[in-house]
């Protein structure tokens, strides 16, 4: 018997165009270890969904469960309709996968790896020859064909992996940490071309733990923590809910702290958070914090707008450096 | 907490082999590998069997006499077309298909598409085997130069080897999908190809030896490989053909359910 889940049959009440992806109560065990650990989410088509937190949250094993490469433990996860445990082959003929290393075939030319790639898809030798041309020309490869793969930068890698997952037209391209490790340049770049893959209407997930990446790519955020949902929604509403609009870092370098804490204690409407030596101070608009009173026993003091790696820190409770 | 108490999915049981001519594109991309590098790679099968030939055959054969007043390239020269092309399936399979997986990522990259890792496993075999067969040509050829070949039922030799090249390499594959590391391949040469390659009767008749060595030889795959093919190649086939025949069906296609098993517990996480 093939018994309709309740995602399914929601599925068939909604219009065609609005989710792709559906993940719920979504659980992945690796005998002891829980790394994700029942989140429920959904992607919308034409978005950019992204997948924020620290290394070891569950980013990478969730990317997995929807490419149909890591079983699911238990839950539902249905990618264009489709569960994962069933119909695999049907979704990942629907994926574009950029993985977080670059899993280029080094044995291979640049033409040649997106040649054998196409045949994985079984796509057809002349349709297969025009969208290497596309892809190529889409990311400034064209006249790179014939290098090997370690004769390319890591920027021109990463452009190479993600024109290799646009070869099967993808519904949704999921790319895993697509700039970590770049230049900047080389990010620019990648951001520029994702962005105007967006444009066009791919549909995309992201994972990623640069807070930047997300505020200028994503439409859409979800940030986890060892396995479960800490917050989600648009960057803006994020920043706005969790951080509010003005932050102050005070700067600590070797002075004592004891008389900032006590200054700012005074202040219950504030929110503060500590990172190794810098206090965040987290405020709203109209009655934002005037750290004049502590500017001496500061080393430094920095006023600026709140952002998303505000709401990142606290969220996650402990600052990126921690987890290095 | 629900989640927690479910059982968690698990079967134990036989998993019908997900293979569909999509493995052939697993063997087309190392074919184009190849393509790229043929000449280095063709230097190496070709050279060794050459020179045992010369020195073995040929020079070491001037002081060998066997009571049946046989040749000695005759006795060794079918044999060598068992077992170099042996070395060349398994390595494929071994050092080729470990460093694939392992060291570049392409298993991983390659099961994210519509290939089933039984496809990649598949067209490894595929491929394992089809670098065998192709030694089974170099070598066959050399030895008919040398006049080791003295039948014409020799031409046999061919269709047997596209059952014992793909099995060689799918016993290869089993061990590669359990090695932590690629110098662990070395236990699988120095303990399991290299005595085969020595000791399964290719270079010396194993009935004048112990008999518990025979009994040894006869559950290793290249004894049953050098026998038939001596047994083509001299014109005298009786009926432990069939018996070798059977032999590698069975330990194939066992070998290669194996394999499956195993590179799906390596690669599926």
């Amino acid at each position: 018997m093939t018994s309709q889940t309740y995602i399914e049959a929601e599925a068939a009440a909604l219009p065609a165009d609005s989710q792709i992806i559906v993940a719920r109560n979504l659980v992945k065990r690796y005998g002891e270890l829980t790394a994700v650990n029942g989140i429920s989410f959904e992607v919308r088509r034409g978005e950019c969904f992204g997948l924020l937190g620290p290394n070891g949250a569950g980013k990478t094993t969730t990317i997995r469960m929807i490419n149909c490469v890591s079983p699911v433990t238990s839950g539902e996860l249905l990618v264009d309709w489709m569960p994962v445990q069933t119909r695999q082959r049907r979704i990942k003929a629907t994926l574009g996968v950029v993985p977080q290393d670059d899993n280029l075939d080094p044995d291979l030319t640049v033409y040649q790896n997106l040649r054998a790639y196409a045949r994985y898809f079984d796509i057809p030798r002349d349709v297969a020859e025009e969208r290497i041309t596309e892809a190529l020309t889409l990311f400034q490869l064209n006249d790179r064909r014939k290098d090997k793969i370690d004769q390319l930068s890591g920027g021109l890698k990463r452009r190479l992996t993600i024109a290799r997952g646009l070869l099967n037209s993808p519904k949704i391209l999921v790319l895993d940490e697509p700039t970590t490790g770049l230049d900047p340049q080389a990010r620019h770049l990648v951001w520029q071309k994702l962005r105007y893959l967006r444009s066009q209407g791919v549909t995309m997930l992201l994972t990623t733990h640069y807070m930047d990446e997300a505020a200028h790519l994503c439409d859409r955020i979800l940030i986890i923590d060892e396995g479960r949902i800490i917050a989600a929604g648009t960057p803006d509403e994020l920043v706005r809910e969790q951080a509010g609009t003005d932050v102050v870092e005070v700067h600590l370098g070797d002075s004592d702290p004891a008389p900032v804490m006590r200054e700012l204690l005074k202040h219950d409407e504030l929110n503060v958070e500590r990172y190794a030596d810098i206090l965040y101070v987290f405020s709203r608009g109209e009655n934002g914090f005037d750290a004049r009173s502590i500017e001496d026993d500061a080393e430094r003091i920095v006023y600026r707008r709140a952002n998303l790696e505000d709401v990142f820190l606290k969220l996650t409770g402990r600052g990126l450096a921690a987890e290095a | 907490m629900t989640a927690a108490t479910l059982p968690r999915p698990r079967s134990f049981g036989f998993k019908w082999p997900d293979v569909t001519l999509r493995a052939l594109h697993v063997w087309r991309r190392n074919r184009d590998v190849y393509m790229n590098v043929w000449l280095s790679e063709a230097i190496w099968p070709f050279v060794e069997p050459f020179m045992t030939l010369l020195a073995l055959g040929v020079g070491l054969g001037n002081f060998i006499e066997f009571e049946q007043d046989i040749d000695y390239v005759a006795f060794i020269g079918p044999a060598l077309i068992a077992v170099y092309p042996m070395w060349s399936a398994t390595a494929e399979c071994a050092w080729g298909s470990f460093f694939r997986m392992d060291q570049q990522g392409t298993f991983d990259a390659v099961i994210a598409t519509p290939v089933s890792v039984d496809e990649v496993s598949t067209g490894e075999i595929l491929w394992g085997g089809t670098r065998g067969v192709m030694s089974v040509f170099y070598v066959g050829l050399m030895v008919l130069a040398f006049g080791g070949i003295e039948s014409p039922l020799a031409i046999l030799i061919i269709p047997l080897s596209l059952l014992a090249n793909p099995m060689f390499a799918a016993i290869s594959l089993c061990y590669t999908a359990t090695s932590k590391t690629i110098s662990s391949l070395n236990y699988f040469f120095a303990t399991y190809i290299t005595p085969q390659f020595w000791l399964s009767g290719a270079f010396f008749p194993l009935d004048e030896m112990p008999g518990w060595v025979e009994v040894i030889a006869w559950f290793t795959p290249a004894y049953h490989v050098v026998r038939p093919y001596r047994a083509l190649s001299s014109g005298e086939v009786d009926s432990t053909v069939a018996i070798d025949i059977a032999w590698m069906l069975v330990v194939g296609i066992a070998a290669y359910l194996a394999a499956l098993h195993l590179m799906r517990r390596r690669l599926i996480k």
